[in-house]
């Protein structure tokens, strides 16, 4: 069924009874050329541009929940393109230029809405970094602009310019960033992969992997063995135990992300800014909730939750930068699983398994990669070599000392 | 304005008055009134919008789980949006308007969205709005965000301040009710050290509201006797007005303690609200529960709410909510809210009872098997439907309805640590799961035991386990006798049958319709359900109608309740407010300022500062008369090569190192070797991470056989120390070697320029002249006889020593080298003139230092000694990091000199497009050179030390910027270092 | 969280800086082992969903390294050592 303001308005006028499922619950076959493992963002968009844009057929996507259960379903739905190195930015910039045509191309509003972003500036040395960072992005295609501290105030007068400990400069700003709504993100792959013959199969828990002589046979699931010549991982958050089943250690912590969301109120802040100096990143959604966030709480955790000190940390930022938020309300916090990886920067690889490929390790950059991080690895599923802008993202780059380190922190997965 | 509805009874002081005014319209009330209650009393009962439709709207609670009467509350600064009517205490003079609304709360333009409705069913936005695809950000988003929200925030600061604290307990007790209050009097008289925390103003939870007797006196009494005991209990502590917002790990509660909101405003001294951090060793959950709706064609107007409280307006307030009442309930605690409104003398219109069987009320019309089916009122109720069990139907006039689909058990708390609440058929609703937060148990309604005896039982029986459990042996007590009435529930969800909207979560405004279509489209798992309806994601999370929900979502995919599972609840309990979890740090304390020895000085002599971490510096000090910055700084930097400069460079990392492995320590994580230094010298050190990468530098002093003095960098200062802990107690256990910080023990100074000596040779009481004193000499000396260091070292490319005295003499010590300077025209210098000199003479600092570059990068690959181990040393020899094509730390110069430079362009070869492949690296550092007449920058340029003495490009794309340069050696200024030897 | 220090009892974990897991102990030799056992040592990591020992320091009090058995699942705490004498207990010396 194809969505349109016709086809609403159609419904509406006839009590909306010719909606029909948005995906099928298919019963598991007994192999597959393809199977994903992993039902979130990553795994459904691989889905979807796997039989899309490279013509493959026999995929199913396992999910242990629901569809977009996974960090697509809790994160801060902020997407851009704003990196530095040379590894990350093309991936990211290819990301931003898939969701600018991503509603057109699975037939859904994801809300892409590209209100911009600005990162403030508060020293003379973060004024450098951030020329060279937007000097980077433009060099790879994407925009770039660095505003003054009264261009800031132009934009959000209300912050906090006149008695900040740590004052604004000024602010680097890429306006093609913005926010998406992540659920809706999930559900329009989900959907497009499923009108595309994709069986999506949720409450299916992976439980081991049947590999012989180096090569992969398929994997054992709550709903029994289900064969398949290629498959790929995209679990992001549980990665570890997931490779684990093919006797893998990976590069990757994993910690809990914490994310907060504000009662509804009248519009106040247009785009997405993050305050550096006070780690801390807010937006506002359509719906009116304050969406912002913080620092990871930095101790390896599967938890999905996170504790007090790092819920007073963020709103201390908050109120720092924007003190007329202080009869604003939390309404909810929750937490995401991160991949955090030694670098900061994401794998999208072939394994030591024949036939198994693995993506993970996307720290609190996953959503935003949703698109590009599908992309690419269908790109690897199907041909079996890297895209080209995600050839940095090899496990041995470690090994080779080809780090992808955007924040400097080295291997200390908890400080990307 | 119609006649007053107050009722007899209640527990409101009748002889004091309130003024307050809603939608500037003056009314009055009564100590103990709600303003919602205060409201209802004046016969108002439109008091919101609703979000989505923007339907009129009441209140349906009389508590925390209000998701319709929301006002804003207080004018100014101090307006408070999405405040609860139901839970805001009357003070004199309150002032509340209402939101969502335009014009007015009666005439609303917006709901002509309720008109439309049929076009706005869940998630048609996902489905609509792609074409064109610009029009989203242009036209169809802005038009939705200006009609999305509910409140608004003023854009002024909050002018109220917050505290945070801290306390400790044996048990911790959330909630005062029946169960609660048993509870604390059980571990209390026991001795045990015990917190009560309840929301509520007043302690008692429902006992305020019902007519129950516990022990032959009301209910209220009891409680207000078992506080009045509680609070001659030299071990417990009472906290009124405190939410307990969450469970978090190891036995810590957070709480909100709402000090001053029931005053106009915080008294002077006093915050506006306290969050606590609770460290409790076993924790009671006796947060009571919320009742639920049934859902019913227009169920959501204003007068109909739940049957519950309904009964608490009458018991606690004296309010009659309307002159006619009906009531619709599937459950036996439905019909007290009519048995008490008729005792009352309140017209009770009708009983409409889902159930089919059982006695009758005596005295009521009481219609058992019957339904609500419609309901009529645009702006207040003014009849209901109903259809009796024979299938006859009624319209009944009726001003208020009270309706009780049955109890949900405030699980939330026992779910926030992610455990699933279990399904308990005998209530039709939710229980606390077993694997909840360790060390918290559940009690009296919140654990689903809903009559006044279960809850005293249940209060005494908890505690007593947790006394058992904290090492105090206690026995029951008996009990005051209560009523034990059974729940007696029958399925009732919502009203089958109708064409109309039936209200689920009334705020979001999410109907019967929404969740059959979410289960048409397949969105049937309970995550998808709130996620595609919205359900339970408005300002009171679900508390009245996720139930509903998913109990109609298990209808419509024909699995049990239990099988469809449920949501769970995250933090907070109830919203809170941004500014108590922050609580002091905001403003300029929103981190601790660390003030160098000078600064006191510098501060007097008109200093610019500049924020480094946590440390203020002094930039550069003008001087009467300089209009620019870089006056002061060419000024600065000038005197200083000219003859002689102070810089304070105490925020410097100082760390002592003692121990007969010093040397060998200091051999370890450095790249370079330490354990030959001399005693009395001191050497440059380059601090690998273990990945390869430059950590940090500085200079390292041997002051004795076995003693050194490390400098780290000002931004590296703790991480470096927390490293060398590391290397000292986990890794290299075994070696004699001793660490201490001592930052903050010396005040540093920089003495720097060819009259450094000779300014020097005034001030301490050693010989140091070149021969007694060389370059790189370290030393302890005496300043009038105080015990000071000497380094002679340079950052500046002078010559230049840094002399330390104890950091209470550092305020002395710059005065009396500005005076003794006087001689020499010596000039304090700042951060600038420092960063100007070190880039003139090429050394590397923050941002070369980036975490991103090696050794080799920086030009001082063979300062990594391969003959030792060290930190770094192995991984900084990974092929990726030998690139002989990777960057190198080259100079920069323009080639017409006064061609402008930025720090953050990049090198791009002469006539190379501006792309990525072209891309040779950046500049890293720029300053202008006032030796030099010029700019001058460092950069790290691809293979940069073979493209000495060629021609490039330094562009700045964001400014437009495209500069012709010269590739030169990153030693601008005297590149034999002959002036700091001199 | 609150972790049990061994010398100064229960402190509250706000207290301490997190390094990872306590496997950063066992530093290869840099003059006999080479850049592959640098490599696992440094980069991979068991991650496991459970039991975790794991590196704190405490920071914001005396200093010392601790070794601490927690659950990431549960975050339950069941045993704190002084990092010190789990090294030296594993060989570790100089």
């Amino acid at each position: 069924m194809r969505y349109s303001a016709f086809r609403v308005i159609a419904e509406a006028l006839t009590g909306h009874r010719g909606w029909t499922p948005v995906w099928r619950d298919p019963e598991p076959q007994a192999d597959y050329d393809y199977i994903i493992i992993g039902g979130g963002g990553h795994g459904l968009a691989t889905a979807y541009y796997l039989a899309k844009e490279f013509g493959q057929k026999r995929i199913a996507v396992l999910e242990k929940g629901y569809l977009g259960g996974g960090n697509v379903g809790r994160n801060t739905t902020i997407i851009r393109s704003n990196y530095l190195l040379d590894g990350n930015e093309p991936f990211y910039e290819f990301s931003l230029k898939l969701w600018e045509g991503l509603e057109q191309d699975f037939n859904y509003n994801a809300m892409v809405s590209q209100r911009g972003i600005i990162n403030l500036i508060h020293t003379d040395a973060q004024r450098d970094a951030f020329t060279r960072r937007g000097n980077a992005m433009i060099l790879n295609g994407a925009d770039a602009e660095l505003l003054d501290r009264e261009q800031v105030r132009a934009m959000y007068p209300w912050l906090n310019f006149d008695n900040a400990r740590f004052p604004i400069k000024g602010a680097l700003m890429q306006r093609r960033g913005g926010t998406v709504r992540h659920d809706a993100v999930a559900w329009g792959y989900a959907r497009g992969a499923d009108m595309r013959g994709v069986d999506l199969i949720q409450n299916c828990e992976v439980t081991g992997m049947r590999i012989e002589r180096g090569r992969i046979l398929g994997v054992e699931t709550t709903r029994g063995f289900i064969g398949a010549r290629t498959v790929g991982v995209a679990v992001a958050g549980s990665s570890s135990k997931v490779m684990a089943q093919a006797g893998l250690r990976l590069p990757i912590e994993s910690h809990v992300l914490q994310a907060f969301v504000s009662e509804g109120l009248k519009p106040f802040i247009d785009g997405v800014m993050t305050f550096g100096a006070g780690h801390f990143y807010v937006s506002q959604s359509d719906k009116g909730g304050l969406v912002f966030g913080g620092d990871i709480d930095g101790y390896n955790s599967y938890a999905q939750r996170g504790n007090l000190p790092v819920i007073e940390d963020v709103a201390e930022g908050g109120m720092a930068l924007m003190p007329a938020i202080g009869r604003a309300r939390l309404l909810r916090t929750w937490g995401g699983i991160m991949d955090m990886s030694m670098d900061g920067s994401p794998i999208i690889d072939r394994t030591p398994v024949e036939g198994l490929y693995f993506n993970g390790g996307w720290c609190y950059g996953g959503f935003k990669a949703t698109p590009a991080s599908g992309w690419c690895f269908a790109h690897l599923l199907a041909r079996d070599e890297p895209h080209p802008t995600a050839r940095a993202y090899r496990f041995d780059r470690f090994l080779k000392g080809l780090m992808i380190d955007e924040k400097g922190q080295g291997a200390t997965p908890n400080l990307h | 304005m119609s006649r007053s509805h107050r009722i007899a009874g209640g527990q409101i002081d009748r002889t004091s008055t309130i003024r307050f005014s809603f939608d500037g319209l003056p009314y009055t009330g009564h100590p103990g009134d709600t303003l919602a209650s205060a409201l209802l009393a004046n016969g108002v009962r439109l008091m919101g919008r609703s979000f989505k439709y923007h339907r009129p709207r009441g209140p349906l609670s009389a508590g925390s789980e209000e998701p319709n009467a929301l006002v804003q509350l207080r004018t100014g600064a101090r307006q408070e949006p999405n405040s609860r009517a139901t839970v805001a205490e009357l003070f004199d003079g309150l002032t509340a308007t209402s939101q969502n609304a335009w014009p007015s709360l009666r005439l609303d333009a917006m709901a002509l969205n309720d008109r439309l409705s049929t076009f706005f069913a869940a998630g048609f936005y996902y489905k609509t709005f792609m074409w064109p695809a610009a029009f989203w950000e242009k036209v169809y988003e802005p038009m939705i965000r200006r009609a999305a929200g509910l409140g608004r925030l003023t854009r002024e600061e909050d002018p109220d301040s917050y505290d945070k604290g801290f306390l400790h307990c044996d048990l911790l007790v959330i909630g005062a009710g029946p169960a609660g209050l048993m509870a604390a009097l059980t571990a209390g008289r026991a001795g045990a050290r015990v917190i009560l925390a309840d929301e509520d103003f007043r302690m008692g939870g429902r006992l305020n509201s019902e007519r129950f007797e516990i022990g032959g006196q009301p209910g209220a009494d009891w409680a207000a006797g078992a506080v009045a005991e509680l609070a001659q209990l030299p071990t417990v502590r009472l906290m009124s007005r405190t939410t307990v917002i969450g469970a978090f790990d190891h036995g810590i509660y957070g709480a909100v303690e709402r000090v001053s909101d029931h005053l106009p405003e915080p008294p002077p001294g006093k915050p506006r609200q306290t969050l606590w951090r609770i460290y409790s060793r076993r924790a009671i959950l006796a947060g009571g529960a919320t009742e639920r709706p049934i859902a019913f064609e227009n169920n959501d107007r204003p007068g109909i709410m739940l049957a519950g409280s309904l009964r608490a307006y009458a018991n606690r307030w004296a309010v009659a909510a309307g002159d006619r009442v009906a009531i619709f309930t599937n459950n036996e605690d439905g019909l007290r809210t009519a048995t008490d409104l008729h005792a009352k003398g309140v017209d009770v219109v009708a009983v409409i009872d889902a159930r089919a069987d059982g006695p009758l009320l005596p005295g009521i019309r009481h219609l058992r098997g019957a339904e609500v089916i419609d309901t009529r009122g645009r702006l207040g109720l003014t009849s209901i439907t109903i259809r009796q069990a024979n299938g006859r139907t009624e319209t009944l006039r009726a001003s208020a309805l009270g309706v009780s689909g049955g109890w949900n058990p405030n699980v939330n708390i026992s779910s926030h640590h992610r455990a699933r609440p279990v399904w308990d058929e005998a209530i039709l609703s939710f229980v606390p799961g077993k694997a909840g937060p360790p060390g918290l148990s559940a009690a009296g309604a919140a654990a689903g035991r809903l009559s006044t005896h279960g809850a005293l039982a249940s209060g005494q029986t908890e505690a007593l386990a947790a006394l058992a459990d904290l090492g105090r042996a206690s026995r029951a007590q008996p009990l005051p006798e209560a009523e034990d009435a059974p729940v007696s529930i029958t399925p009732k969800w919502y009203v089958a049958g109708g064409k109309g909207r039936a209200w689920i979560d009334p705020q979001n405004d999410v109907t019967v319709k929404d969740v059959k279509l979410a289960h048409q489209e397949n969105f049937t798992s309970v995550e998808h359900l709130k996620r595609y309806t919205t359900l339970g994601m408005a300002t009171d999370q679900g508390k009245t109608g996720n139930v509903l929900g998913l109990a109609i979502m298990a209808g419509l995919t024909g699995r049990t309740i239990p099988e469809t599972g449920t949501t769970i609840y995250r933090p907070p309990y109830t919203p809170v407010a941004m500014g108590t979890l922050a609580g002091r740090s905001r403003g300029k304390e929103f981190k601790p300022t660390r003030l160098t020895p000078s600064h006191a000085w510098a501060e007097e002599q008109g200093a610019v500062f500049v924020e480094v971490g946590q440390w203020l510096r002094t930039q550069w000090i003008p001087r009467p008369g300089e209009t620019h910055w870089r006056e002061s700084v060419d000024r600065e930097v000038l005197a200083t090569r000219r003859s002689v400069g102070i810089c304070d460079v105490t925020t410097l990392g100082k760390i002592d190192i003692q121990g007969t492995d010093a040397g060998a320590f200091l051999d370890r994580v450095y790249a370079n070797t330490f354990s030959t230094l001399p005693v009395g010298k001191c050497r440059y050190g380059l601090m690998l991470r273990e990945d390869g990468i430059v950590f940090d530098d500085g200079t390292t002093a041997r002051l004795g056989e076995h003693e050194y003095v490390m400098t780290t960098t000002t931004a590296n200062a703790v991480a470096v120390f927390r490293h060398l802990e590391f290397c000292r107690q986990v890794l290299w256990p075994g070696m004699d070697v001793q660490l201490i910080s001592t930052t903050e023990a010396w005040a540093q100074f920089s003495v720097a320029g060819p009259n450094a000596r000779r300014l020097l040779e005034r001030i301490v009481d050693q010989d140091i002249s070149d021969a007694a004193f060389p370059y790189l000499a370290a030393g302890n000396i005496t300043v009038g006889g105080l015990r000071a260091r000497l380094f002679r070292i340079s950052f500046s490319g002078e010559l230049a020593y840094e002399i330390a005295v104890p950091a209470r003499y550092g305020d002395a010590l710059i005065r009396r080298l500005v005076e003794e300077g006087r001689t020499f025209d010596a000039v304090v210098y700042g951060t600038e003139a420092l960063g100007v000199m070190r880039v003139e003479k090429g050394h590397v600092a923050g941002n070369e230092l980036n975490g991103q570059s090696t050794a080799l990068n920086m030009g001082l690959g063979k300062m990594v000694s391969r003959k030792k181990d060290s930190i770094g040393m192995v991984l900084s020899g990974r092929e990726g990091m030998m690139d002989p094509g990777g960057y190198r730390l080259v100079g920069v110069k323009p080639v017409a000199p006064d061609g402008k430079l930025t720090a953050g362009s990049h090198f791009l070869d002469i006539g190379a497009a501006a792309v990525m492949e072209n891309d040779g690296g950046w500049l890293t550092s720029k300053v202008y050179s006032p030796h030099l007449g010029s700019d001058i920058a460092l950069g790290y340029l691809k293979a940069g030390d073979r493209r000495i003495g060629e021609r490039m490009r330094a562009v700045n794309l964001l400014a437009g910027t495209d500069t012709e340069v010269e590739i030169v050696s990153p030693h601008f200024f005297d590149p034999e270092g002959e002036r700091l030897r001199g | 969280m609150i972790i049990d220090h061994p010398i100064l009892g229960p402190r509250d974990a706000q207290e301490f800086v997190y390094l990872g897991d306590a496997s950063l102990m066992n530093r290869p030799d840099g003059l006999s082992d080479g850049i592959g056992a640098f490599h696992d040592y440094l980069y991979n990591r068991a991650n496991p969903v459970g039991e975790h020992r794991e590196l704190w320091y405490h920071e914001q009090g005396d200093r010392s390294w601790l070794v601490v058995t927690r659950n990431t699942l549960t975050h339950e705490i069941t045993k704190v050592e002084l990092a010190r004498d789990v090294a030296r207990a594993s060989g570790r010396s100089r």
